[in-house]
């Protein structure tokens, strides 16, 4: 909310600067967030004076004059008949800007070059006068900024008012803080009264017909009321505070609220049918046309303020454009009532509307504060508008407002905030800001409230208040200390944790990509109908479409981040991710939340060096990859298939992992379609696995094997073999059939081609034999490898590689 | 005989010095002083020669042995120095590198943060994403039609489900489950929908928790102060400032001193010398109602951190899209 400096310290005679003020109100817990000079639009436009004036050489009504203003004197023409040598006037300089928005800049008139321009009070906003150039206290200054010459300029402070602090929408608000904070007295501008008109009853009327959202509704009404322009103070004020002055009376209720906090509303008397209010919700198929010309269907929990016949109002949000305040406005009805807030803020979110009413009735305005913002807003209705105050007022507040009393205990306190107040500090700060403190027991105090502080209801809000006045500052820091507990780490974080590490060693570099995707994704990705992928959670507000599901699978903010590199041209990647993927599992219950993990290769194995070729990364570096992970977390029994591939994958180079009969996700090539829908070079291998699963397997306690005490022999077996036969197919035939003291078995060499047979595979093993007891010998080794070998060429019909 | 001995020595020096490098030393060494070299050819040679001359011949022979060896001995030091090398290998050319794997920032600075609390004796815990309103606002005593709504800009799933706006519910979710005491931090993703220049519609938070008889103010203070020196300094300053949440009673924000100007004023801080990181206070009494707790019986602090910002002000990356770009040339800084 902004404040003028300038109007604040009018209540609370505080000379500390800007900043001292900024200061303690943030430290308090109002925080300023900018202060700005506010200048009523009178940058650039200083005090001139005028030195000479000559017949303009070619238009007969010019003159140029002579202007003296900051610098040297300037040559200004002018059209205006009242200028005369040595008077003081407003002069315009480059780049100043009018109240109709013009822009004055240095120009050419009929061949006599003008250095700016001399000014109306219309011009700059001051005033009516549009034909005369204004002419000012010849006391002032050449050069002296108009605003400052006119006493106009302020600064303002823009506060941010947290939605517990709806007291503090207001400069008394704001008045009040500042005088707790400094210890100054602060006060209203006295409210004379001149009841000068016929009884108000005589007048008019107000039934509430829904005492719960509307608990209080008075009103007044001034007669014979002249509508006008605002006195330049109090546009000013309104100004400097962001609001643009329109009539003296829509001022006025405008400048109550500012000034009380209250939002008000003027009523053309005349044109409420009955001359009366009626306080009711709307009924069914109701419509209302607010004063911005909007057309709005009602809906029947919306409250509103309604003539004899018709609404008139939405109660505490905006007007109807039938009622307003026009120039032949002649007759005016206060409102200064008290609606609740729910329900304001209901209607106006219900309606896309946000006031600056709605605004403080949502937070909740002071129910007390009714009667001055009326009797306030009354006295300057008569006063700027030459009004007849009706006598009296209508006052109907069915429920009285009531304020607890609150217990506050002294020690309770201290050993809540950790600090040792006396109770007379207690007490202090307390009734700086209004409350009323009686002191009960020793140790304990009642406190009253006042009604503008709704927030304070329990011992803990009066607490808060404490700590807030006697400054955050002054409460000490403990040291942390608390009862000794084991606080263990999450297992499932370590395992996430220790795999990101892991492939960041492996030279992967991590990637956090939104948790949203298109819906598009899973059509992109080819999936199967029934892929539960599929069951996306969409939003029901997303910012775009791009953005509208929950994700379901990590790959495409994968292939995204890859394409947003390729297009910076970096082309070799190494992408890892692990996030949570979700799966719908209807409206009423929360998704299927699961951490998955993504992996993406693409370009050189290896950064391109200097003295070895580029090598492309292919299908077993991301195999690789994926092993040593799994090695690592000590998970073992890894199955590799090439069935059921994910339809994003090129076929001839993917994979399924499986983990006993589960599978755990799936590896390869990415499709040369899937490549050429996100516009992506390949090949671009990945990986994508059900991290939750793959967890649940992982072997996070390692144990020891103690090292061989014998050495071990190699021999190795190569073998050629039918091309349908898989190396895994030989693999599981060695391990089933593992030799005595045969310790591992790893293939070492892969060949086909013109050596051996067409359609042939040649593979080569390495078996390492080795006894835990003893050494052994060649020939019990070669004995043991040479009768193994039979038996696999048997089984395989092998041959021998020479 | 003698001449043969002079020109085999005076050769063999100037060939020698010729040579850079060991295995040519090496080479020359076994043509001359091997078992089937030039010198030992000569000392066969010496049984022929005649006797009176064996003597003085054969002195000669052992002396230029002795010259011969030292010469080589000399001329293998030299070759194997370590500035013998410098011809033969150019080092300053660069190494071969293996791919450099990165951890993103996020995570870095999220481990961080987790460490120093899990050192304090906190312990993690998470909790879903997608959230119940009830769990991400009323538990947190922030009702329906409740102005502290508009603090948070909330993504819907359907009425009663959202994307959680901060890792706040997890406090409930754990007090839910476990009597007091409670102390715990909570890492995760939260959302909002805002994206400007500031603002990403997902972002990340840690969010902490304690509870216990007589938990006061001044502890949390206390922890956070803690906290700010861990991560950024011994000697920065911090601040605590009167705020509101609807779930903590008092509320502060943290400031600290400007990184970037050390409190100075600067752009970063808009000239304030301050820069706020986190919201704090103490956990509101509605909030221990909901959850089963007596407010009577403990009380407690929460704190919640974003930790782009952290991770911004630690690192000074000025642009908060940075993080969810995920260009190489981003990470790989890190």
């Amino acid at each position: 909310m902004l404040i003028s400096l300038k109007w604040l310290r009018s209540l609370v005679s505080c000379d500390a600067s800007p900043d001292e003020i900024a200061h303690r109100l943030t430290m308090a817990g109002l925080e300023v967030e900018a202060i700005e000079p506010f200048r009523f639009g009178l940058e650039r436009v200083v005090v001139g004076s005028i030195q000479s004036i000559k017949q303009h050489p070619a238009v007969e009504h010019l003159q140029v004059c002579k202007v003296q203003g900051s610098g040297g004197s300037l040559d200004v023409v002018c059209g205006a008949p009242n200028v005369v040598e040595g008077q003081i006037v407003p002069l315009a300089l480059d780049g100043a800007c009018l109240a109709d928005g013009a822009e004055i800049s240095s120009a050419e008139i009929h061949g006599v070059f003008s250095q700016g321009m001399l000014c109306s009070e219309k011009e700059l906003g001051l005033g009516e006068d549009a034909s005369n150039i204004m002419v000012l206290d010849s006391n002032l200054s050449p050069g002296t900024p108009l605003a400052e010459a006119l006493e106009l300029e302020d600064d303002v402070l823009d506060i941010g008012i947290t939605p517990n602090r709806a007291d503090c929408l207001s400069l008394v608000g704001i008045a009040r803080e500042v005088a707790a904070l400094f210890g100054l007295p602060w006060s209203l501008p006295p409210i004379n009264l001149k009841e000068t008109g016929p009884a108000v009853e005589t007048l008019t009327s107000v039934t509430i017909e829904d005492p719960d959202l509307c608990p209080r509704y008075a009103a007044r009404v001034v007669q014979n009321v002249t509508i006008k322009t605002s006195p330049l103070w109090l546009r000013q004020r309104l100004e400097a505070q962001g609001i643009r002055a329109i009539n003296n009376i829509v001022d006025v209720t405008n400048y109550v609220m500012l000034e009380l906090g209250q939002p008000l509303h003027a009523f053309d008397y005349h044109r409420l049918d009955g001359n009366r209010i009626v306080v009711r919700r709307a009924r069914p198929n109701e419509t209302f046309v607010t004063l911005d010309g909007q057309k709005h269907q009602l809906q029947r929990n919306m409250l509103l303020i309604c003539d004899a016949s018709h609404c008139v109002a939405l109660a505490g949000i905006m007007g109807g454009l039938d009622s307003v305040i026009t120039p032949d406005t002649n007759t005016v009805l206060i409102e200064s009532a008290h609606f609740q807030p729910t329900g304001t803020r209901r209607t106006a979110k219900t309606l896309g509307m946000s006031t600056e009413s709605s605004y403080r009735f949502e937070r909740r305005v002071d129910p007390e504060g009714v009667l001055t913002a009326l009797d306030r807003a009354a006295q300057l209705m008569v006063e700027l508008g030459d009004g007849e105050l009706a006598a009296g007022y209508i006052d109907v507040y069915p429920v009285p407002f009531r304020q607890e009393s609150i217990q506050l205990h002294g020690s309770r306190t201290n050993r809540f905030l950790g600090t040792d107040f006396t109770r007379e500090e207690i007490c202090k700060y307390l009734e700086s800001i209004q409350l009323k403190v009686r002191t009960a027991k020793e140790d304990l105090l009642v406190v009253d409230p006042p009604s503008f502080r709704a927030d304070l209801s329990r011992e803990v809000d009066l607490m808060e208040e404490v700590a807030r006045l006697a400054g955050y500052d002054r409460i000490p820091s403990a040291s942390p200390m608390a009862r000794l507990a084991s606080a263990k780490p999450a297992q499932d974080q370590v395992i996430r944790q220790q795999t990101k590490e892991l492939l960041a060693a492996h030279g992967f570099c991590e990637i956090i990509s939104y948790s949203f995707i298109s819906p598009q994704a899973v059509e992109l990705l080819r999936l199967e109908e029934d892929d539960r992928r599929r069951r996306l959670l969409p939003l029901r507000n997303p910012l775009s479409e791009e953005q509208a599901v929950m994700r379901s699978s990590l790959v495409p903010g994968m292939l995204e981040t890859a394409v947003r590199n390729q297009r910076q041209n970096n082309f070799n990647l190494r992408l890892v991710e692990i996030s949570k993927v979700f799966f719908s599992r209807g409206d009423e219950e929360l998704p299927e939340e699961r951490f998955n993990l993504c992996g993406l290769l693409s370009g050189t194995r290896r950064p391109a060096g200097w003295n070895e070729p580029a090598q492309s990364v292919d299908f077993f570096d991301i195999k690789g990859a994926l092993e040593a992970l799994f090695q690592d977390l000590g998970v073992a029994d890894i199955r590799w298939a090439n069935t059921d591939l994910a339809p994003y994958l090129k076929p001839a180079a993917a994979a399924r992992v499986l983990l006993a009969d589960t599978c755990l996700g799936d590896l390869g090539e990415v499709h040369p379609r899937v490549l050429e829908d996100f516009d992506l070079k390949g090949p671009i291998y990945v990986f994508d696995i059900d991290f939750d699963l793959l967890m649940e397997k992982t072997v996070s306690l390692k144990k020891f094997k103690p090292l061989p005490r014998f050495p071990s022999v190699n021999r190795d077996l190569a073998i050629v073999v039918s091309g349908s036969v898989a190396a895994q197919d030989l693999l599981d035939y060695l391990e089933q059939h593992r030799p005595q003291y045969a310790e591992s078995i790893t293939i070492f060499d892969q060949y086909q081609g013109k050596q051996i047979e067409k359609d042939n595979t040649s593979l080569a093993f390495r078996l390492t034999y080795r006894s835990g007891e003893r050494s052994l010998t060649d020939l019990e080794v070669n004995e043991i490898h040479t009768a193994f070998s039979q038996k696999v060429i048997a089984a395989f019909q092998a041959e021998i590689r020479s | 005989m003698k001449q043969e001995i002079d020109t085999l020595l005076q050769e063999t020096i100037e060939r020698l010095a010729t040579i850079d490098n060991a295995k040519d030393v090496e080479r020359l060494r076994l043509d001359v002083l091997g078992r089937k070299g030039t010198l030992s050819h000569l000392f066969k040679k010496l049984g022929e020669s005649p006797a009176e001359e064996r003597p003085v011949l054969g002195k000669i022979l052992n002396e230029t042995r002795v010259r011969l060896e030292s010469a080589f001995e000399e001329a293998k030091s030299r070759t194997t120095s370590i500035s013998a090398h410098l011809t033969a290998l150019d080092i300053s050319l660069p190494g071969r590198l293996p791919h450099l794997g990165h951890l993103h920032p996020i995570t870095r600075v999220g481990m961080e943060i987790a460490e120093i609390f899990q050192r304090l004796g906190f312990e993690v815990v998470e909790g879903p994403d997608v959230e119940l309103d009830y769990y991400n606002f009323e538990a947190l005593n922030i009702p329906k039609d409740h102005p502290a709504r508009d603090m948070q800009d909330t993504f819907y799933v359907t009425d009663n489900i959202v994307l959680r706006t901060h890792t706040s519910p997890i406090q409930v979710r754990v007090m839910e489950k476990q009597p007091p005491p409670v102390r715990i931090i909570a890492p995760g993703k939260a959302y909002r929908c805002d994206s400007d220049v500031t603002h990403t519609p997902m972002f990340h938070q840690v969010e902490g928790l304690m509870v216990d008889k007589d938990v006061s103010f001044g502890d949390l203070k206390g922890v956070l102060t803690v906290f700010v020196h861990q991560m950024f300094g011994a000697d920065v300053d911090l601040r605590f400032r009167p705020s509101f949440f609807p779930f903590t009673e008092p509320s502060a924000e943290v400031d600290i001193q400007c990184v970037m100007c050390r409190g100075e004023g600067c752009r970063v801080c808009s000239e304030t010398g301050w820069l706020e990181i986190l919201g704090s206070g103490m956990v509101d009494p509605e909030v221990f109602k909901m959850v089963g707790y007596d407010p009577e019986e403990v009380t407690g602090y929460a704190f919640g951190m974003g930790i782009e910002r952290i991770a911004m002000l630690k690192y000074g990356i000025n642009d908060l899209r940075l993080f969810f770009d995920n260009d190489l040339r981003f990470l790989e800084q890190f």
